[in-house]
């Protein structure tokens, strides 16, 4: 839950979305607006905020909330 | 230009976003109250800079820009899209009316997003290109003022972006105007749009020593044509303007401020940034306005001078003015609103001719404040002593810029 959280301000702080939308299976395209230069900017701002490099082969895979965190997880 | 068969343009919207004022009501009052806008800088720690002193713009742009948004937009483009909204809103024109293609956008910046450049900038440097945010060349680039303002409103008509300096706003004006009278479009959202309050170009206009060093003194620190003068202050803002053709304005009953009836522009082919002497090729533009409208320099009541407080700026624009006008030289009125506003660079002739504008339509010539030494070697009459009271006929409005490119307006009372 706690990366829940962290992922979740970093998505509210890139995308300018409300929290209350970020749930874990909004898609960042779809659900949320991103355009594909935002899609980058939350990819790196992900980077930045759990200190791990995403590639972008796996970038390609992260398309929703859940997915996101599942990634961060996995490399933690 | 009804004298040479073009369609007529017309002024119906105002948005000046200046250091002082926000909104053409506030902006017209600020120049009756002979108001400087220039303070110590607050965008960023001055205490290195050999400038200290700016005219920023003060006050929320939330009215107009969703905060989130405004995330993604350099401040530059924030100004414009602000000037944007008051000018559509002071022109009394629908959302409809701005949309479709017989709307366009000429939204000219002197630099760009320089303050975006500046952080991008430091990340790479700091941290490698690997790190560069991909909103840093949207952001940053000089012709987004003009693709934002045309998102905004829809308008997808004839659209440029002018980057002549310190001529930006007079020029985007001028070629918005050509497109109405040309018959390409019957609206024009057009003027200019600055925001380099920032450490890195503070930095390198002081080091240039073009800008004023009275840092104990912001309010007097743009003296145009004072023998005291030491360069000019650096101001931010923006300028937007609705041009209509005139037929089509007065069907519908809207405010016409003023009527552009001339636009002259030339290089000096002389220097990057000295202007040439005798201000030789700012009288080309000047008598091209004039001649563009077949307009007699006697004719012209009021100069609303580029007037930057630098030493040759005010001594070469004296002496071209001179030149142009003859005898009737020591009959204009000519005054320095950058005395007040400061230099909004590539926002400065747009943020000049909203007040141009206004001084047709309301009989009162802005004056320039802080002239209270003069220099012996000019010797026009700048109302000095405040706001005047005075209805002229014709007005024209000169800007000069950094290689050498001049501009200028022709403006008439309707």
């Amino acid at each position: 839950m706690a990366t829940f959280d962290d992922v979740k301000d970093v998505i509210v702080d890139k995308l300018g979305v409300d929290a209350d939308k970020v749930n874990p299976e909004a898609r960042f395209v779809e659900d949320l607006g991103a355009d594909s230069l935002e899609t980058v900017e939350l990819i790196m701002g992900l980077e930045d905020k759990f200190g791990v490099t995403i590639s972008d082969e796996d970038a390609e895979n992260i398309r929703t909330v859940q997915a996101a965190v599942d990634y961060i997880e996995s490399k933690q | 230009m009804g004298v040479s068969g073009l369609r007529r343009v017309v002024i119906t919207g105002l948005g000046p976003v200046t250091p002082i004022g926000m909104g053409a009501a506030a902006y017209a009052e600020a120049q009756r109250a002979g108001r400087s806008g220039v303070g110590p800088i607050t965008h960023f720690d001055a205490s290195d800079t050999a400038s200290k002193i700016a005219g920023e713009v003060g006050g929320s742009l939330d009215e107009f820009i969703d905060p989130r948004e405004a995330r993604k937009l350099d401040r530059y483009v924030q100004l414009a899209l602000a000037a944007s909204e008051l000018a559509a809103r002071d022109s009394g024109l629908s959302a409809e009316e701005l949309r479709g293609e017989r709307v366009g956008t000429v939204v000219g910046s002197g630099i760009g997003g320089v303050k975006t450049f500046e952080d991008q900038a430091g990340v790479l440097h700091e941290r490698g290109p690997g790190r560069i945010s991909p909103m840093f060349i949207p952001m940053m680039i000089a012709n987004m003022a003009t693709g934002h303002v045309a998102m905004k409103f829809g308008a997808t008509g004839p659209s440029s972006t002018v980057v002549t300096a310190c001529a930006t706003g007079t020029g985007s004006i001028g070629d918005a105007a050509r497109y109405i009278q040309l018959d390409l479009a019957d609206v024009m959202i057009a003027g200019g749009t600055e925001a380099a309050v920032t450490r890195i170009a503070i930095g390198g206009f002081s080091n240039m020593k073009a800008l004023s060093t009275r840092n104990d003194s912001p309010e007097t620190a743009s003296r145009p044509f004072s023998a005291t003068r030491d360069g000019f202050v650096l101001g931010e803002g923006a300028g937007i303007v609705i041009l209509e053709e005139y037929e089509k304005a007065k069907k519908r009953g809207a405010t016409i401020y003023a009527e552009i009836v001339g636009y002259g522009t030339s290089a000096d082919a002389h220097h990057i940034t000295m202007p040439a002497p005798e201000g030789r090729g700012a009288q080309v533009a000047m008598r091209m306005a004039l001649n563009t409208a077949g307009v007699n320099p006697e004719q012209v009541g009021y100069v609303n001078a580029h007037g930057t407080s630098t030493h040759f700026n005010d001594l070469y624009e004296t002496q071209g003015i001179k030149h142009v006008f003859g005898d009737h030289a020591g009959k204009l009125a000519v005054s320095s609103t950058k005395s007040m506003t400061g230099h909004l660079l590539g926002a400065a002739g747009a943020i000049e001719a909203i007040a141009v504008a206004q001084a047709l339509r309301d009989g009162i010539l802005p004056p320039t404040i802080n002239l209270t030494d003069p220099d012996p070697a000019l010797d026009l009459d700048y109302i000095p002593e405040g706001a005047r009271e005075k209805q002229v006929e014709y007005v024209l409005s000169n800007s000069f810029a950094f290689g050498g490119q001049n501009a200028a307006l022709l403006f008439k009372r309707v």
